[in-house]
């Protein structure tokens, strides 16, 4: 199984991801970029549109 | 067991749209609560702090020390390298600190009434009996609070999950996300009267790069693409580039990432008992991608009409558009012209900017206007040529 997993070394915390993903499956705290893996859809926009590359999808 | 709080009006969001829309409402009377997620207010600055003088002034009187350095030109750098320089004039640009300019902000909203809460982030929303919005549920300092509010201001920013919440259609479209990266660095080489702003599919496709000097060699230099092109490039590599090209002795300071919606303001702003202002409600110049002083706007209005609202105890959909028509009056509608533009922009090949850039080289100095800019870059879309008379008519 698939999931978008969150480079967290390199995650600014931004929320331009959150802004694009059609589900609403992630969440940004302050400390803290989470993403939903039963509501994701694996539809890439949130890896697609990071502006560092701090997401990646990974196989488990 | 969550405790529970009560106010008039809660903000989710101090950015410089939450806090102007809490100051608003709390000087019309009703009481506030403006949240803020991060440990302090004004931290991390994303965003290059660029504004514009008359824009910022239809808001508040601005204070000396939030201006780092004020701008008279625009130098627009073709993908060739051809350089216009377009004298701005009357209508200065500033470069602000926005660390100092949100927290005062945020002050000015505490001066004026409203209670302030860092470190507080919501989470969902709140629902009466009869399924409208009535509040936030926030974590705040290791306690859940249920606040409960007449109204609740989405400024939520990039994020925008406030409205999404109560079913307002706030998602980015890819195409329309412009995704964005900056260094604030020491040792830029360029001069401080003007903002650079470089154009081309090298530099940054469905975007452009901007250089803004903050004086003493420091400048934010950053760029954004449109969502459409950062799948197989990231903007964090071209920046590098235009590092390594224009800027190789520059220091980096600072390198913050971030996102901004350029599709012009969402459908539908409000809904029974609840606002969307600056980000969250994609109020961001689509062209530029500047935010500051829209958002500003669209919070004056918005904490305002809230206010009045809870006064006159109807918090409806219908009594709360009045925001909405006020925001169209004075900024929403040129908006939609921007956007339009934005998008024949965009769509123009490296040949025809190199094209213009040498067009526009050809006019005396004072003849260059942006006005003018835009009519030429956008010559052969004529039905584009109205919009931009239309934008800057007046």
């Amino acid at each position: 199984m698939s999931l978008v997993a969150v480079k967290r070394d390199l995650c600014d915390l931004c929320g331009t991801c959150v802004g694009v993903c059609p589900v609403d499956c992630m969440e940004l705290t302050e400390t803290e970029l989470r993403i939903d893996a039963e509501t994701c859809i694996l539809c890439r926009f949130c890896i697609d549109i990071c502006p560092i590359e701090a997401l990646e999808m990974k196989d488990e | 067991m969550s405790e529970r709080v009560s106010v008039d009006v809660v903000v989710v969001g101090a950015g410089p749209a939450g806090s102007t829309a809490a100051r608003l409402a709390a000087e019309n009377g009703v009481s506030v609560l403006l949240l803020e997620k991060d440990r302090e207010v004004g931290i991390p600055v994303r965003c290059a702090e660029g504004v514009g003088e008359s824009s910022l002034r239809k808001v508040l009187e601005p204070r000396p020390h939030w201006i780092m350095n004020t701008v008279q030109n625009a130098e627009f750098i073709s993908p060739s390298g051809l350089h216009v320089l377009v004298h701005v004039g009357s209508d200065r640009g500033f470069v602000l600190n926005r660390k100092i300019f949100d927290y005062e902000l945020a002050q000015m909203a505490a001066d004026a009434g409203a209670e302030v809460w860092t470190k507080a982030y919501a989470y969902d929303l709140l629902r009466d009996s009869e399924g409208r919005v009535a509040g936030v549920r926030v974590r705040h300092i290791g306690r859940e609070v249920e606040v409960s509010a007449k109204v609740v201001i989405g400024a939520d920013g990039v994020e925008s999950r406030v409205g999404r919440w109560a079913g307002l259609k706030t998602l980015t479209k890819m195409h329309d996300m412009e995704t964005c990266v900056q260094v604030t660095a020491a040792r830029v080489e360029a001069e401080t009267d003007r903002f650079y702003f470089f154009f081309g599919s090298q530099v940054a496709p469905g975007g452009y790069a901007w250089v803004f000097p903050k004086g003493n060699g420091l400048a934010n230099v950053g760029l954004g693409l449109s969502g459409d092109f950062s799948a197989t490039r990231k903007p964090i590599d071209y920046l590098q580039d235009l590092l390594d090209k224009h800027f190789p002795g520059a220091a980096i300071l600072t390198t913050v990432a971030g996102g901004v919606p350029c599709s012009g303001t969402v459908e539908k702003l409000v809904t029974d008992g609840l606002m969307l202002v600056g980000d969250a409600a994609h109020q961001a110049n689509p062209v530029s991608g500047g935010g500051i002083a829209p958002g500003m706007i669209a919070g004056k209005i918005a904490g305002r009409v809230a206010a009045e609202a809870i006064r006159e105890g109807d918090v409806s959909e219908k009594r709360l558009r009045k925001y909405v028509r006020e925001w169209d009056r004075e900024v929403g509608k040129t908006h939609r012209l921007f956007y339009r533009i934005k998008e024949g922009i965009f769509r123009l090949t490296d040949d025809e900017l190199n094209r213009t850039a040498k067009a526009l080289q050809g006019l005396a100095p004072d003849e260059i206007t942006l006005k003018r800019m835009f009519r030429v870059a956008l010559m052969k879309q004529p039905k584009l040529l109205l919009d931009v008379a239309r934008v800057f008519v007046g």
